[in-house]
């Protein structure tokens, strides 16, 4: 697996392209993140690489990850992220990735935590289509028949309820990287990418892209 | 909106913008692509709406076209504009004109010009 960067979501815009189209992107801040910890085969079992991202108070970080981040001399941060690698990383401990790692054009993945939307009913949450409206109807928005009767004599797993929505991992692959600001580590991104601005996101090369995508 | 945000695509809006309001008459030259023909289409018409701000900025121009209403929104900055020509400054009271789609005949394309308007003061 290739390295990736965490970064934060700064919000949204739009930009013209090479096609003179108006297109949507999300402003990502990624990086500078200072690599903390190389894990190898022989000590740890795999390889690996552990980033921070976002720079912290020393007052505010516990005295164990205080102690972690500052054995390899690297500024205080509040976000570690560890990736996991096929092979030994060329990166020491110390050395700083940036958005160099990425290029112009290029596919990538993201990964964040949804907005969380609360306790929400099925037509929210799983796009059900709910009751009629009128003519009578009593069941607008909700669930409707969850099930059999005495065979089989209980509901069916992932039987769809209201619930808990939201605020969840979710990757979005294959968005296009359109513009680079290596300055002021931005990366341009066509498209959306989970999570509210502010939060931290991870930006890793694209898993699976499909050879069209790639062209 | 976060700064750094706002500052992206600032380098992309026009600054050569005629300061075109609403009620003018403009004629917008276009580039349209045929093949790998380029070539420039007009439109012209008055311009009912303008509408967002910075590189989202739009425009909508009304125009009587063979006796049916035709009305194009165009986006401010956009490189596909190669220009916009004032035609006639008039003098409106509201800043959309979509009271216009309910006239017909000749009160559909008259607008009060701003030439008149001064006269009379």
């Amino acid at each position: 697996m290739k390295l990736a960067l965490l970064g934060k979501k700064l919000g949204m815009t739009q930009i013209y392209d090479s096609d003179n189209q108006l297109v949507p992107v999300t402003v990502i801040q990624a990086g500078p993140c200072p690599v903390v910890q190389v894990k190898n085969p022989e000590r740890d079992g795999y390889h690996a690489i552990q980033i921070g991202f976002s720079p912290q108070k020393e007052s505010r970080l516990t005295k164990g990850k205080l102690g972690h981040i500052r054995k390899v001399g690297v500024d205080p941060v509040s976000r570690l992220q560890e990736i996991r690698l096929g092979e030994a990383p060329e990166q020491k401990e110390g050395d700083v990735l940036n958005v160099s790692l990425f290029s112009e054009g290029e596919l990538i993945d993201v990964v964040g935590t949804t907005k969380g939307k609360g306790f929400q009913g099925v037509m929210k949450r799983f796009r059900t289509r709910g009751g009629p409206a009128s003519h009578g109807s009593m069941t607008h928005r909700r669930i409707g028949s969850i099930g059999l009767c005495q065979t089989p004599g209980h509901v069916f797993k992932n039987q769809k309820m209201p619930g808990h929505m939201g605020a969840v991992r979710r990757t979005v692959q294959n968005l296009k990287v359109l513009k680079i600001d290596a300055e002021k580590n931005l990366l341009l991104i066509r498209g959306n990418v989970p999570g509210a601005n502010g939060d931290t996101v991870l930006v890793r090369a694209a898993k699976k892209t499909r050879k069209a995508q790639a062209a | 909106m976060n700064q750094i945000v706002r500052e992206i695509g600032q380098d992309q809006l026009k600054t050569d913008l005629p300061p075109f309001k609403v009620g003018d008459g403009v004629k917008v030259h276009t580039r349209v692509r045929e093949g790998d023909k380029e070539r420039i289409q007009l439109f012209s018409g008055i311009v009912i709406a303008r509408r967002g701000t910075g590189i989202g900025e739009t425009f909508t121009v009304r125009r009587i076209s063979y006796g049916e209403g035709v009305e194009r929104v165009f986006p401010v900055h956009s490189p596909n504009i190669e220009k916009i020509e004032i035609d006639r400054e008039s003098v409106v009271r509201r800043a959309r004109l979509y009271h216009l789609r309910d006239r017909i005949g000749k009160s559909a394309t008259k607008v009060k010009e701003k030439r008149l308007a001064e006269r009379k003061r």
